[in-house]
């Protein structure tokens, strides 16, 4: 038996792109272009040249050249940066759009979720939903039927399974949407990033039912520019940039490449030019080191690293608090800190001159991914700057391997001690 | 755990056909794929459905619409053409003659203007997912034929109020309600298909179908027109269906022969081609919708 369920050889898409309109001359030129040009579209028209309502004559490459294989039971994740063509490629598989070159041959019967919901309609009931979106993913009547309570029990809606999903809450909605996605039961499913919509929970719903399928052994394409989720479930991982593939390996592999192009957008420093907008005090640079004293957008997992604040002072200022805030992409604040905290410089006064407040963070305490930093002045528990999200940086896990079952918002490592008692049980 | 996996997978019938699907692009004319539309009948009845389920919904009449736009249709042009105009019309009360004409024709020009749209209405669908595209219109072309039957009920009472007997001609009336459809759904193919990249049909369908009903005999009979006119004038399919109607129920000597050839000719031709059409521009429907 043949083992490669997907095999996509040499795929590109092409797609056409208005082109600005020539300015017209003189009025008798835009008038006889505007006779002339419904009959050139209509030519067009008839010649099956798809075009729109302007001159197409610009194209680009969505994909270009994309080849690769997927086997039976492979959990696949395709990352790349938006327009990258990740979604395209999933668009060709999914038979929704067609390639302009190359081919794919997939064996079996294949789901794609692009969309939680497709053919929602708000006037149906949510009995009638589930039956015309499940018939719309390709699941037959007697499908649906063995496992319509399945399904209503998943989505939770029992009580309001005749009521149109116009007067649905947009949670029970997207649980119900996602619960009839949940039901498919082809042997490859092909998924976008949109899935995972919603609440945390329900997200965190999404995902463990995608990573359930995966472990059946059926096969999964996921597309996504989450790392951490891709992380998660795909244990090989296809990198696309600019509509071509740049790497296909193993997921730990691509992620990190992927990560370290990415950096490039992040800031390991600002600096802010003198305004004196504010007579007393103004900060000059934020930066963030590794333990070596580099400026570094990317800190190893297990390594300290500092957060620098550099302010000048213009008149003698007591009480002032330097704050860092950690905040991760989700928004949540995962840290606040103050160079108050393990500093006596509360009850000192600052002369005026140049200062930098210095706050190490140790390693083995954020978790891997992506981390925004927040920093702020206050003079006696006044405001004086806040500035939000200022710098980005990545804590990469490097060479080391978390154990995923170490869960949690982040992860310090704690002094344990095991200590043999023997006998003695009361120590 | 792999096993459970295969049984259940055999169970729910994937192990056994396994389908091959090659993507390719495809260039020129290409097949109509007849037999996988076949196969997504259970969808193509999930969209007539549905359509059914949401056409009249939030309406205070509701399905009454059905009877009531060509009721008040009828009564307009009873009016106008019978009192006012005096038009003639084959000496049969002139209520039950525009009427007879009206059902079929509001059944292909709300089926038109329904799947003209289809695709734009539906673009959602055609962005996120895979199935045969000419399921769409032909669907709402079909849910008009329950809006159909509820109008040709009041067609029916209406014979018992004048008094008319049908002819035995009836049997032929699924045949001209076919040539109807497949009238309807071949202008609708082209349409459709058109209105994805050119919004302009959205435009032109109304103000089409309002010249195509001065062009089918419904207010008039075509008795009217000199004998080599009649023939020309049965290109439009449309004439044959409504002359069809009138003979088949209210025994008009208005018998289609030959004009029933041309028009089931000039309909099928219109369905092929149609349906040719829009597979061809299918491929582009989801990137340009």
């Amino acid at each position: 038996m043949n083992d490669n369920v997907i095999h996509v050889e040499r795929i590109s898409k092409q797609y056409h792109i208005g082109k600005r309109q020539e300015k017209y001359k003189t009025l008798q030129d835009s008038l006889a272009n505007a006779l002339a040009s419904p009959f050139r579209r209509a030519m067009k028209l008839l010649h099956g040249h798809a075009s729109g309502a302007s001159e197409l004559n610009e194209t680009i490459w969505a994909l270009k050249d994309v080849s690769f294989e997927i086997k039976r039971g492979e959990v696949v994740g395709i990352i790349g940066r938006n327009g990258a063509g990740k979604s395209t490629l999933l668009k060709i598989l999914s038979r929704i759009s067609e390639p302009t070159s190359g081919f794919i041959t997939i064996h079996g019967r294949v789901s794609s979720l692009l969309e939680v919901g497709i053919g929602f309609h708000p006037e149906l009931t949510g009995r009638d939903n589930i039956v015309l979106n499940g018939a719309i993913l390709g699941m037959k009547r007697v499908e649906i039927d063995k496992k319509f309570d399945d399904i209503v029990a998943f989505a939770e809606v029992e009580k309001f399974i005749d009521t149109p999903v116009k007067h649905y809450s947009s949670g029970m909605y997207l649980r119900l949407a996602f619960a009839v996605a949940a039901h498919l039961e082809t042997e490859i499913l092909l998924v976008d990033e949109v899935l995972a919509v919603g609440d945390t929970e329900f997200q965190k719903k999404c995902l463990g039912k995608i990573q359930n399928v995966a472990e059946e052994g059926r096969t999964v394409l996921f597309v996504s520019h989450d790392i951490s989720t891709i992380n998660r479930l795909c244990s090989r991982t296809i990198w696309i940039d600019s509509g071509q593939l740049r790497l296909d390996s193993l997921t730990n592999n691509v992620i990190q490449q992927y990560m370290l192009s990415q950096m490039q957008g992040c800031m390991s420093e600002i600096r802010f030019p003198s305004t004196h907008v504010n007579n007393k005090f103004q900060i000059k640079f934020i930066r963030i080191v590794s333990e070596n004293n580099e400026p570094t957008a990317i800190v190893d997992f297990q390594n300290s690293f500092k957060i620098k604040i550099g302010y000048e002072v213009f008149e003698p200022l007591m009480g002032v608090f330097i704050l860092s805030r950690i905040t991760d992409l989700y928004g949540n604040i995962i840290c606040t800190s103050w160079d108050t905290d393990t500093t006596d410089w509360e009850d000192r006064v600052r002369e005026p001159d140049q200062y930098t407040s210095i706050c190490t963070f140790p390693g083995c305490l954020l978790r891997p991914g992506r981390y925004l930093l927040s920093v702020g002045v206050a003079i006696n528990r006044h405001i004086l700057t806040y500035h939000e999200n200022i710098l980005s940086f990545e804590v990469s896990p490097a060479n080391y391997c978390l154990n995923p079952g170490r869960v949690g918002i982040i992860t310090p490592l704690f002094k344990w001690e095991v200590i043999h008692n023997g006998e003695n049980i009361n120590n | 755990m792999g096993n459970e996996t295969n049984r259940n997978l055999e169970a729910s019938g994937v192990l056994n056909d396994k389908p091959v699907i090659r993507i390719e692009p495809t260039k020129g004319w290409v097949s109509l794929k007849l037999k996988e539309l076949w196969e997504y009948r259970e969808l193509l009845y999930f969209f007539i459905w549905r359509d059914l389920k949401v056409r009249y919904k939030q309406t205070v009449l509701g399905a009454a619409w059905a009877i009531i736009q060509p009721v008040v249709t009828m009564v307009v042009f009873s009016v106008i053409f019978g009192k006012i105009a005096k038009m003639p019309s084959d000496g049969i009360p002139y209520p039950i003659f525009s009427y007879a004409a009206l059902v079929p024709w509001t059944f292909f020009a709300s089926g038109l203007g329904r799947a003209s749209n289809s695709l734009v209405s539906n673009s959602n669908l055609i962005k996120k997912v895979y199935f045969p595209r000419l399921c769409i219109p032909i669907s709402s072309v079909l849910s008009g034929i329950v809006d159909f039957i509820l109008a040709f009920i009041i067609l029916i009472g209406m014979m018992f109020y004048f008094r008319i007997m049908p002819t035995v001609n009836v049997i032929c009336l699924p045949l001209l309600l076919l040539l109807a459809l497949a009238t309807s759904l071949g202008v609708s193919l082209w349409l459709s298909a058109m209105n994805v990249q050119f919004r302009d049909v959205g435009i032109i369908v109304p103000f089409l179908t309002q010249i195509w009903l001065f062009a089918t005999p419904i207010v008039y009979p075509s008795s009217l027109l000199p004998e080599p006119w009649r023939t020309l004038y049965g290109i439009n399919p449309m004439v044959g269906v409504v002359e069809g109607f009138r003979w088949a129920l209210l025994g008009t000597n208005t018998a289609p022969g030959h004009i029933i050839i041309i028009a089931s000719l000039v309909s099928l031709s219109l369905l092929i081609s149609g349906a040719l059409y829009f597979r061809r521009m299918e491929k582009n429907f989801a990137d340009v919708v």
